[in-house]
């Protein structure tokens, strides 16, 4: 039974919880108010609030106008391959190294680890130089070390290694230049390593007594029960990758190869002023965040407090 | 037959570690070197780089008299530092917002899993469709928060025009975005694992809720109170790039470039990719200090 006196303390809760919701929402609300106003019209001094918040046209057809005026299918493709491609191999990569980190017993082990954790403290700007530097050169490089490839390539996909009409293999404004400095990652190493040192160690043991070899322990035990880590790592990565904006501003210069965050910005460049239909991109551009928000919702919590409250 | 285990475990260890250790190496390890290789050139890209010694790093930190005393050789980078640390006063606050928000969810109420949504939705939505977005609220003449004031009788500034306000603009639309996120997250499950028995027992001794808060909650979320300061002055410091470049471009005056700003333009608008470097090591140096001092802290528990 509990006492009326507490129960109207605790509605009395919600008051604040709602302004705070209200603070969180108001401005979304007003993105999707200005995505659907008729083009000129968003700009416009509005006459109330209640103006700006209540739809007053519903131009859906601003979400397909969107898709006339720039290339923003190819941007969306560009950025889900990118995305997906980086997801794939920082997942791959990041839970073979944990393996070797948080269940194998070797030499040196812990020496290797912690350069790992130390280069988690490099800011993004130390390596970006160098690698961009190595991105403008590996073209050349490629073709005088190994001429054989730029022969292969020039076989079997009909272009050298250094086409930018048709789309570079390497280098800069190339799809590698875009998803390979980008796959390997010592945070999901780090994270992974987390997950797999809660898993009891008899389960090894007893798949080891059994006749496993490592690879089978990884593939069978390790990863199945690891799942809820994998995907946390996954999501993250895909948000992140999905989200990045100074790498790929810095690596391509094409249209053909810009990702969504990019493709806005050229949006901006001629349609300024254009806010209704900014908006309406904006909003096309946070779809598949919100579908893995709602979807991968649960991980968060696992993913964000893992290694920084449990220890 | 131990002595070969061990071997037979570093030859698989090996091959587990070999797809993300290349990449460590060819993208992390290696780059990290050569920045510091480059931050001693003068390099334009275009002409052979020259090997300058320590002149980026003189003319970077160094001061030369002059007519009326000391002056910065670069005056630029310290306002850029002075912006830096400036955008980094809203971490605090931010904190505050954050644990103040996790205590409201900390309840037994209908409702609260949805609000834990709501309040976490911005900052998975962060980047730069948000940021576009904010840069129309932001608008002077037509935008959001003008109207708002606007109603309140208010006349708001030109936010993200103005030298005094586009610096406020940038973290009051920080604080929109990470104020439910991560450092919530993490202060929602600190205070979760506060034991109810300490709460309990202080109650009986008669201790109110302030009191209660300040022995008994405040001492057990204090490691992931450090945790999340060190982690925000970390990447505080690396930061501010992305928001400003869509936002104001760095300016009005250069009044929101940061550190990490100053870095792209130094290295891609102006091509000195040797003194780039020299600025990205010096960020580096600066981070590392700060990580050092969490470990010594004992923050590093926190870390493996």
């Amino acid at each position: 039974m509990i006492p009326s006196r507490s129960r109207f303390a605790a509605l009395l809760l919600h008051v604040p919880l709602l302004m705070v919701g209200a603070t969180m929402l108001v401005p979304l609300a007003f993105m999707f108010v200005t995505a659907l106003a008729a083009p000129g019209e968003a700009m416009q001094a509005s006459e109330s609030l209640t103006d700006m918040l209540v739809p007053q046209s519903w131009h859906w057809d601003n979400f397909a106008e969107v898709w006339r005026i720039i290339p923003f299918g190819r941007y969306y493709l560009n950025s889900l391959l990118v995305a997906l491609a980086v997801t794939l191999g920082q997942t791959v990569t990041s839970a073979c190294a944990a393996y070797a980190f948080a269940r194998l017993q070797w030499g040196g082990r812990d020496t290797v680890f912690m350069l790992y954790l130390a280069t988690m403290m490099v800011p993004a700007a130390v390596t970006m130089i160098p690698n961009f530097v190595a991105m403008k050169m590996l073209p050349e490089i490629l073709t005088q070390l190994a001429p054989w490839i730029d022969w292969m390539s020039s076989r079997v996909l009909g272009t050298t290694v250094d086409d930018p009409a048709v789309g570079r293999l390497v280098g800069l404004d190339s799809y590698f230049a875009l998803i390979v400095p980008m796959m390997f990652s010592a945070y999901g190493t780090f994270l992974l390593r987390q997950f797999f040192l809660s898993i009891p160690r008899e389960l090894d043991e007893a798949a080891e007594i059994d006749g496993c070899g490592h690879w089978a322990i990884f593939a069978r035990i390790i990863l199945p029960l690891s799942l809820p880590g994998l995907a946390t790592l996954a999501i993250f990565t895909f948000l992140g990758v999905w989200g990045s904006f100074l790498w790929p501003l810095v690596v391509t210069n094409q249209s053909a190869l810009n990702t969504l965050p990019i493709g806005l910005l050229s949006f901006q460049g001629q349609y300024g002023t254009e806010w209704s239909l900014m908006m309406a991109a904006a909003l096309l551009t946070l779809v598949p965040i919100v579908v893995i928000f709602l979807v991968g919702q649960r991980f968060f919590v696992a993913g964000l407090t893992v290694g920084a409250v449990k220890g | 037959m131990s002595l070969s285990r061990e071997r037979r475990n570093r030859r698989v260890a090996l091959w587990f570690l070999l797809p993300n250790l290349i990449g460590f190496l060819l993208f992390t390890l290696w780059p990290v070197i050569a920045a510091l290789g480059l931050s001693f050139m003068s390099w334009d890209l275009l002409t052979p780089p020259q090997w300058v010694g320590w002149d980026n790093f003189v003319q970077l930190l160094g001061f030369h008299r002059d007519t009326g005393g000391w002056v910065a050789n670069d005056p630029l980078f310290w306002q850029y530092l002075g912006n830096t640390f400036f955008m980094m006063l809203s971490l605090p606050i931010n904190m505050a917002g954050s644990l103040g928000l996790a205590m409201l969810l900390n309840r037994k109420l209908p409702g609260i899993y949805l609000y834990r949504l709501v309040f976490f939705f911005p900052s998975i939505l962060a980047g730069v469709a948000i940021f576009y977005l904010w840069r129309w609220i932001f608008n002077a003449d037509y935008g959001l928060l003008n109207n708002l004031l606007g109603a309140l009788g208010i006349d708001g500034p030109d936010w993200l025009g103005s030298v005094a306000w586009a610096k406020p603009a940038l973290m009051l639309m920080g604080s929109w975005m990470t104020v439910g996120g991560t450092s919530m997250i993490l202060y929602l499950a600190a205070l979760q694992n506060v034991p109810v028995e300490l709460h309990e027992a202080a109650q009986v001794d008669g201790a109110n809720a302030w009191q209660r808060f300040r022995v008994v909650t405040w001492p057990s979320i204090m490691p992931v109170t450090f945790f999340i300061f060190t982690m925000g002055l970390i990447y505080g410091l690396q930061g501010g790039f992305d928001s400003a470049f869509i936002m104001t471009g760095g300016g009005p005056n250069g009044s929101t470039t940061t550190i990490g700003f100053y870095i792209y333009q130094k290295a891609y608008l102006r091509f000195e990719m040797g003194y780039a470097s020299a600025v990205a090591w010096v960020l580096f140096v600066l981070v590392l200090g700060l990580t050092l001092i969490n470990r010594r802290r004992g923050g590093a528990a926190y870390l493996s």
